[in-house]
Formats: C-alpha cells, sequence, structure tokens
C-alpha cells in the first residue's frame, strides 16, 4: 500500500544526519521536522532568516515578526539567530546548509527538478527554490509518484519550466525511495506492500531495478 | 541638526513620489511590511509604478491594496502564490511581471548598497530565468550575471530608529528591510519606534543611517499574521 504524506516525512527524516543544517521546503518537507529522530542533533535553516527553528508557538504567544518560510508562526530556540536574506542566500550558496528538502511537480532522470510554474495556469514564483537546488550539496525530493491525474511525476525529461538542472540526488514518494545518478532512477527500496511493477508501471523515466528490493522501514 | 531625517509621517515621506516611480519594499510575506507608505501610496492614487518587493500582498494586505487599485505596472517578485488578483492581472497580461529567485532579488540589493554593478549567482541556470543573461563559468560551474538594482526609491519598516536614520530590525521582520535600505536612491524608513539620539546602541544597529533619507514615527501598526499556527499545550 502506497504510504501518505506522514509516511514520506517519516522515511526522509531517517535521511537527516547528526549535527546538519537542514533547509525544509513547503509542504511535505516542513513535517519532516517533526520526524527527525531524538538523538540527532539537527538545526533548521528557515531562508526568511532563521537558524535554529523552534515548533509552533503555543496559542496566545504568536508573534507577527517570527514566521517562517511559509508564513506560518514558529518560535526561536537556544542558540538561534536571525539573519537579513542576502546573508540567508549567502549562506545557502556557500553550501553552509548541508541538506534541501522540497517538493516537486517533476523530476528527471537526470536529475532536473520543475516546481514552480505551471505556464498559463499556475504562476506562484519559484521563491527561493532556485537558490536552494542550484547551490545544494544534497537535495531530497518529497513527492507523490504521480500527479492527481495518474501521470508519472518521474520522467525522461521535465515537461514543465525547470527550477534546476542536474541536481536531485534523491527521491521519496508515496511508493517508493529512488536515487537519482547516471541519468537514471535506481529503486532503492519500495513502500510495504507496494510491488516493483507497480512502480516500475508508474515510473516513465528510465528506471534501474536491482534484484531485491527491500521495504521501507517506517515506524 | 543636519542629520535630523525626521519627518512628520507617511504623507511627507512619500511627497515626491509620482507615476511611473520605481519602488523596492522591504517584508517578507506580510512580515515586516511598510504598512504606512503602503497605505499613503494607495491614498495617493499615483500609477505605473514598478514594485521591486518578494511578495505581492495578500489580496487585501500589503500590496495587494496597490494592485486591487490597478496602481502597479510591474512587480519583481520571487514568490506571488498568496494573491488571487495579482494571479488575475498577471494571466490576463495588465500587469507585467518579472519573477527572480529570492536569493537573487536579496543579492541584486545587496550588490547596489555595496556599489557593485553586478554579481554572480548560479540560482537559474538551465532555466528560463537565465534567457538574455550572460554566463560565465568559474571553477567548473556556470552562474548568471545579474544587475544591481536601480530604484528611485526603497521603503522599510524597521522596528526601532533614531532621527539619524540608524535601524534596527526584529526577528524575522529583518527579511530584505536592511538591503533595500541600502538600495534606494531615497530611502524611507518608518519605524515601530523612533527613539531619540543616543538611544541605541552602536553595536547593534543593522543599518547605518547613512543610507536613510526620511525616518518617521508608524501609526497603528496591524502586523497582520498570513498563516496563524499554534501547539496545543
Amino acid at each position: 500500500m502506497a504510504i501518505d504524506k506522514t509516511g514520506i516525512a517519516k522515511r526522509i527524516a531517517q535521511e537527516v544526519k547528526d549535527a546538519s543544517y537542514v533547509n525544509l521546503g513547503i509542504g511535505i518537507p516542513t513535517l519532516v521536522a517533526n520526524y527527525i529522530p531524538k538523538d540527532r542533533d539537527v538545526v533548521l535553516q528557515s531562508e526568511n532568516g532563521l537558524l535554529g527553528m523552534g515548533p509552533f508557538p503555543y496559542e496566545g504567544e504568536e508573534d507577527a515578526d517570527l514566521i517562517n518560510a511559509g508564513k506560518q508562526t514558529i518560535t526561536t530556540l537556544p542558540g538561534s539567530a536571525f539573519f537579513d536574506s542576502a546573508m540567508s542566500f549567502g549562506m545557502i550558496r556557500a553550501q553552509k546548509v548541508d541538506l534541501t528538502i522540497l517538493g516537486a511537480m517533476e523530476v528527471s532522470e537526470n536529475g532536473d527538478i520543475a516546481n514552480w510554474k505551471v505556464p498559463g495556469k499556475l504562476v506562484k514564483g519559484m521563491g527561493g527554490a532556485m537558490d536552494l537546488v542550484a547551490s545544494a550539496k544534497n537535495i531530497i525530493v518529497a513527492m507523490q509518484h504521480c500527479d492527481k491525474a495518474g501521470n508519472s511525476k518521474l520522467l525522461s525529461r521535465c515537461s514543465l519550466p525547470l527550477t534546476g538542472v542536474r541536481c536531485v540526488k534523491k527521491i521519496v514518494t508515496d511508493l517508493a525511495v529512488l536515487e537519482v545518478r547516471d541519468g537514471a532512477f535506481h529503486l532503492l527500496e519500495r513502500a510495504p506492500g507496494v510491488s516493483v511493477e507497480e512502480i516500475v508501471s508508474k515510473t516513465a523515466g528510465k528506471l534501474v531495478v536491482p534484484a531485491e528490493v527491500p521495504e521501507m522501514n517506517i515506524t | 541638526m543636519p542629520f535630523n531625517k525626521v519627518v512628520l509621517n507617511a504623507k511627507e515621506a512619500c511627497s515626491d513620489i509620482n507615476d511611473g516611480a520605481t519602488l523596492l519594499l522591504g517584508g517578507f510575506g506580510l512580515c515586516g511590511i511598510p504598512e504606512n507608505c503602503i497605505s499613503e501610496l494607495v491614498k495617493k492614487g499615483i500609477k505605473n509604478l514598478t514594485c521591486i518587493s518578494n511578495n505581492a500582498g495578500v489580496d487585501d494586505f500589503g500590496l495587494g491594496l496597490l494592485l486591487y487599485k490597478k496602481q502597479i505596472k510591474k512587480m519583481i517578485s520571487s514568490y506571488v502564490g498568496e494573491n488571487e488578483e495579482f494571479e488575475r492581472q498577471m494571466l490576463s497580461g495588465e500587469l507585467e511581471v518579472e519573477l527572480i529567485p529570492q536569493g537573487t532579488l536579496a543579492t541584486r540589493c545587496l550588490a547596489s548598497g555595496y556599489g557593485m554593478p553586478a554579481v554572480f549567482t548560479p540560482a537559474g541556470v538551465g532555466t528560463e530565468v537565465a534567457s538574455g543573461k550572460e554566463v560565465r563559468n568559474f571553477n567548473g560551474k556556470n552562474y548568471l550575471m545579474e544587475y544591481a538594482f536601480d530604484a528611485d526609491f526603497a521603503i522599510v519598516k524597521a522596528w526601532k530608529g533614531d532621527p539619524m536614520g540608524n535601524l534596527v530590525f526584529r526577528a524575522t521582520s529583518r527579511n530584505f528591510n536592511p538591503l533595500m535600505a541600502m538600495a534606494g536612491k531615497i530611502t524611507i524608513a518608518e519605524v515601530e519606534n523612533l527613539v531619540p539620539l543616543g538611544e541605541l546602541n552602536p553595536d547593534e544597529i543593522h543599518t547605518p543611517g547613512i543610507y536613510v533619507h526620511r525616518i518617521f514615527q508608524g501609526k497603528h501598526f496591524e502586523k497582520r499574521i498570513e498563516q496563524r499556527t499554534v501547539r496545543t499545550r
């Protein structure tokens, strides 16, 4: 059975290393913060100007001056630091941020990503996504394997305007964990109860399937 | 006192902003936006503005108010997802829109304030953002050349300021404000607390007053929250 958004977030949380600086995008990536193992010390970067993002405030303690990149009210933690937007993207460009987790509309087999525009329909803008994907050391994409119409989002070439080229390293979907390298998706794990055949049928780009594909371990 | 930059209010601060001006406006979402000056620009009814701001407000607040009155000719932003009127004007062609990466937006302000004509950034390489831009390769990686902004006015919001124009920002309302403050030919700062000279600790000033031309005590800050998220006790 396909896993839900929480399952995707839980699986990605396992990829977050101890003593790392991590930027979480809007949507499923934001949920990852809730499932990072307690023994791992992680500092979350919010690109609007905060290192050390804490949980949502208690009701009545919301501060209009203290929000995350998704414009949600948040809190600081001991050791937090504020800075302006140039420094924020400076530390991203200079690869001080270890891991970027973001959503996508499409990913191609060579690691291109599209997530900011559907021509003529939906134009939200790229926000910080283009800066993040152009500079990040490690990028993990969190997304559904197929769009709402059932079309694969893992393609040979992206059909939508690109956010960045040859940058995605890993993808966690509701069906699978895949690595992107050497111009192909490499199947690493499958969601509990999901068959390799289903993943093959729902992956439009080049997919390399090893002899054994273990199930994701999500607890 | 020749360095007294205090003006009475938003009306006086914005008195010489006219039709066709290019404005840098601070804020991220609705956080740290110059509410008083935006209201004044709406009241003035000036038109054909080019507004450079990370976002375009929401339908009934922030830059959304200027959009609603069709005072903006062109918007340069990185993310405009929360504004239906914006989307409608853009898709219908009424509003000219240039979407640029957030870090590029910030750094083009920084370049302007640092006296550098252009900067190189990898953001947008291989995408439609790169269209028409010079690409340079440094150490095996491609970068786009992006020009410093050239804006008539920068309008920012600070937490505290003094009569010499020194500014201090609070929490994440800092965002683009100190960068845009550096980048305007004329910089206007509206502050929550205009304090007497000498009250700000020189070690803690984010924007030195040399970048600021006019400062005033703002009134009735609404400081609207876009996404109120809380946890249970």
